[in-house]
């Protein structure tokens, strides 16, 4: 039974969530907006800005390329992710702790300290930037999130079904393929989702990193300098926001499931069903 | 068993976690841990516009720590950081505090709410916040529109001030979900017990709620402060040149100032900075962490 | 050092044999020498109490494990080089593992896949089964959909389908309330007796293991301290530790005289100088003191002078429990001041004590057992 929460509380919640919308709301905005400038007061409804996106070759270069990088990572750091979530749920073995904070730790530095990093080593051995190069930064900063993903849906599930099966006949194979993967599925969904997410709006590491073929983000950033391309640019950001939220509302939906299937009563004996047989 | 026998037996049991786990680990190995390692060796070498001189040195710190520009920065950075962090933590617990006592069958919905504007382009949510405190932005037009000022503002945009609120925002739902996780948490009948002997609400929250949501409170400041103070884009953005933080110094070791040696230094002073501020605010708080109810 | 008990029934043929068993995880052993015979059909329990080693052999038998030394052989075979998944055992695990993506029908089915049986075949068996159990109808039940009792019985329909040579139970009846526990003890031990399978269980609750099996081995610390029918090892426990470990026994201090061809002669102050039967000291001991046990059941009140009892004693009532259909008496033996629990049904017009009373009681030499 949830009471009612006192005025001054409500109120607070009604302005902070103003706060936060404040930006997003403009975005649409401008986005229909029939004038060259942002800026106030609004000139009418138009949908040329989301045409002129369809002229830009280069972003459709950039948008081609931060796809490209956004599928790789995800599905590399997914890979990572799966192998250490199997290791650290499963198995364990000396330097656990050790490891483990190494292939956590790209959550707990400056984004810039990483991109520099490897920048320096990039340049010190004489690699050349380009898109692997931003994929490596970015397999770095997002299997922290596939591994917190992936050891949540690996611990969820109980070790006594691998066995099972075994027990029942099939081989390590047959196991992982009939129990393991089913299951997890939905953990590799979001683990990949995630990724391309975070992938694909990843500005600071891709603008060290990149050569002479930007991202999106990176050709944002510089078209942000040019005024007359402004309404182009909030428009293209209106398309990436609607992309972004299809993409989140998926990843709920798998996250879901994927706590019905290996969790909550594995472990823990839910009586659903009729009692007293 | 003698001591090396258990240790040769504790390797062979290694051997399967460490076959998976070998992948990933060299990964972060090659591109975190050699990396940074290098970079602190880079920091004590010089470089010349393109020729880099290796003999090791300490210059490029003395330099970090003679020349008032850099220190001016780092102080800003954390200046900045630090209120940054303050007000958005103080700000999302309030709202974690609602969703989580007085969400009900709406939580998730209302955690969604909250994630949804952040779902928009970093780099344009801190460019939409400059057309909004601009001088013809939203709110100058507005309230001149209202005639409750004559002139723009100018204060609100490239300096500090900007950069702490569009940070502010930035950062808010990574204040808010730890909190919020922390307050979730909480056994409810505990804060019945203690109306039970005497508490009133306001009491009991103090005594109890805060306390209990203290390791996620911990967890919030952390992941706020230690990303913005390496913030590039939004002082980029809409500092100015008053809210430049050190970051954007950084960048310009890198690129235009080709001292990739200082560059380097300027960024293990800030970590080694936030790395002993973080260990700090960990112990400070380390009875509330142990704690983990 | 453990040694298995000589079979006191007729031997049915081996089905599973184990050998100098030994098994350690990294520096702990947790198995320390284990040999034993377990025959075809019958119903066999491992009991002892956690941590005692019973759960590592049982999976050492379904091959999760693999033992540091010794043999296990199954049907004449040796198991050492197999593979879990290549023997003729199938286990019901104590989470019972029920696959949570597959229904009832597919989770037992699971195993004949490999058989490459037509979809009409597998139906069949998968039918059946599910009758043997009582869960005919629940083919299309989804996983979460099922109470504990049901997941449990779709854990033995999938392990039985296989056609087992012995089945493995990993306390299986633990997580269950008690009215359903015992349902199941019973429901055990019929489906035991209608497919005359091995059965080998593993518990801890000592009443299950003597309702249910044909044979009990006694675990203690990674060892074997007592196999036998339940009968023997409830009236014949060879130590203290398996007498009180079955059931309550009182034990009272004596002294072992000696051997003679008439008997064992014992002494002490409670009952003075008697003589009993060779098989009242499983264990052989030396002359000296030693321990008496006698189960609280073998004691009775005596309520008229003119009930006979071998041993007689009055002692003081200490404390008063009722079960409902039995009472406990916690009594004082005066001098000693130890005390032990006589048990009494209770029956119409049967007075019962209270604290303080001073009564009479009296057991029989046969009652008594010589332990370790």
């Amino acid at each position: 039974m949830t009471k009612r929460a006192p005025l001054s509380l409500l109120i607070f919640v009604v302005i902070y969530l103003v706060f936060l919308y404040a930006p997003v709301v403009l975005l649409p905005i401008f986005a229909f907006n029939d004038s060259a400038i942002i800026a106030f007061p609004l000139e009418g409804f138009t949908m040329r800005w989301f045409w002129a996106l369809g002229e830009e070759e280069s972003l459709f270069r950039a948008l081609k390329n931060s796809l490209i990088i956004a599928v790789s990572a995800s599905i590399l750091s997914t890979c990572f992710g799966v192998l250490t979530a199997r290791a650290i749920a499963r198995h364990e073995f000396l330097g656990k702790r050790p490891i483990f904070g190494l292939i956590m730790a790209p959550l707990f530095l400056p984004e810039i300290i990483i991109g520099v990093s490897i920048l320096i080593v990039l340049l010190q051995l004489g690699f050349s930037l380009s898109i692997w190069t931003v994929i490596a930064g970015h397999v770095l900063i997002i299997t922290p999130f596939s591994v917190s993903i992936l050891t949540t849906a690996f611990g969820n599930m109980d070790k006594s079904l691998e066995e099972a099966s075994l027990d029942l006949g099939e081989n390590r194979f047959g196991t992982f393929r009939r129990v393991i993967l089913p299951l997890v599925a939905p953990g590799l969904i979001s683990s990949l989702l995630i990724g391309f997410t975070i992938s694909l709006d990843e500005f600071v590491i891709a603008f060290f990193l990149t050569g002479t073929d930007p991202t999106l983000p990176v050709y944002i950033w510089s078209m942000l300098r040019f005024p007359s391309k402004l309404p182009t640019v909030m428009a293209l950001g209106f398309v990436l926001l609607v992309m972004s939220l299809v993409l989140l509302s998926l990843f709920e939906y798998f996250r879901r499931r994927s706590e019905k299937l290996t969790g909550g009563y594995g472990k823990t004996q839910h009586h659903v069903g009729q009692e007293g047989e | 068993m003698t001591a090396s026998r258990k240790l040769l037996l504790k390797i062979k049991n290694s051997l399967p976690g460490w076959r998976l786990i070998g992948g990933p680990f060299l990964f972060g190995f090659l591109l975190l841990l050699t990396p940074l390692l290098l970079m602190i060796l880079l920091s004590f070498w010089t470089q010349d516009y393109l020729t880099l001189d290796r003999t090791l040195t300490v210059n490029n710190y003395v330099e970090v720590f003679s020349h008032p520009v850099y220190f001016t920065l780092i102080k800003r950075s954390l200046n900045i950081s630090l209120m940054v962090t303050i007000s958005t933590v103080l700000l999302a617990f309030p709202i974690a505090y609602y969703i989580s006592f007085y969400g009900g069958r709406r939580k998730a919905i209302l955690l969604f709410l909250i994630t949804i504007p952040f779902w928009t382009s970093y780099l344009l949510r801190i460019f939409l916040w400059k057309i909004i405190l601009g001088y013809n932005g939203v709110i100058n037009s507005g309230l001149m529109s209202l005639n409750i000022i004559d002139e723009p503002l100018s204060f609100i945009l490239y300096n500090t001030n900007a950069v702490v609120l569009a940070l502010a925002h930035a950062f808010a739902p990574f204040a808010i979900l730890p909190i919020f996780v922390s307050l979730e948490k909480i056994d409810r009948s505990l804060l019945e017990a203690g109306r039970d002997l005497g508490d009133s609400a306001i009491r009991s929250f103090f005594r109890i709620t805060l306390p209990l949501a203290m390791p996620g409170v911990v967890a919030a400041s952390l992941i706020v402060f230690i990303p913005t103070i390496g913030d590039y884009v939004t002082p980029r953005l809409v500092g100015g040149t008053d809210g430049l933080m050190i970051a954007n110094m950084i960048q310009v070791q890198f690129s235009k100032a080709n001292n990739a040696p200082l560059g380097a230094a300027l960024a293990i002073v800030s970590l080694s900075i936030v790395v002993f501020i973080s260990l700090l605010f960990i112990l400070f708080n380390r009875k509330y962490l142990r704690r983990q109810v | 050092m453990a040694s298995p008990a000589p079979e006191k029934q007729t031997n049915p043929p081996s089905m599973v044999m184990l050998s100098g068993i030994r098994k350690s995880f990294t520096d702990v052993e947790v198995v320390k020498g284990v040999d034993l015979n377990i025959g075809v059909g019958e119903f066999f329990s491992l009991l002892g109490p956690s941590g005692c080693g019973k759960t590592t052999l049982l999976r050492m038998i379904a091959g999760f494990e693999s033992a540091n030394e010794g043999i296990i052989a199954i049907n004449g075979e040796n198991m050492n080089k197999v593979d879990a998944n290549e023997r003729p055992t199938n286990m019901v695990f104590q989470s019972y593992a029920i696959f949570p993506h597959l229904n009832v029908a597919q989770n037992v089915a699971y195993g004949l896949k490999k058989q490459g049986l037509s979809k009409e075949e597998t139906k069949k068996r998968v039918d059946e089964m599910l009758q043997l159990v009582d869960l005919d109808g629940y083919q299309e039940r989804p996983s979460y959909a099922l109470s504990g009792g049901q997941r449990q019985r779709v854990a033995l329909a999938r392990a039985l389908i296989m056609q087992p040579k012995v089945l493995l139970l990993d306390e299986p009846l633990s997580a269950l309330d008690k009215k359903l526990r015992e349902h199941m003890q019973q429901e055990l031990r019929r489906l035991q007796r209608t497919l005359g399978i091995t059965f080998i269980l593993v518990t801890h609750d000592q009443e299950e293991a003597l309702i249910m099996s044909d044979r009990i081995a006694v675990m203690f610390d990674g060892k074997i301290a007592q196999v036998g029918t339940p009968r023997e090892i409830y009236e014949r426990p060879v130590s203290q530790r398996v007498a009180s470990f079955i059931g309550v026994m009182n034990f009272l201090k004596g002294d072992l005289i000696g051997k003679t061809e008439k008997g064992i002669s014992i002494a002490s102050d409670v009952f003075g100088k008697i003589t009993l039967d060779a098989n009242q000291m499983p264990s052989p001991l030396e002359p000296g003191a030693v321990t008496i046990g006698i189960r609280p059941e073998m004691m009775s009140v005596l309520y008229r002078d003119s009930d006979t009892a071998d041993n007689r004693l009055n002692v003081k009532v200490t404390s008063v429990d009722y079960y409902g259909d039995m009472t406990f008496y916690s009594v004082a033996i005066p001098k000693s001041n130890d005390q032990v629990s006589v048990c009494m049904r209770n029956t119409v017009g049967r007075h019962v004590y209270q604290i303080d009373d001073e009564i009479t009681i009296g057991w029989s030499n046969a009652s008594m057992v010589i332990l370790r």
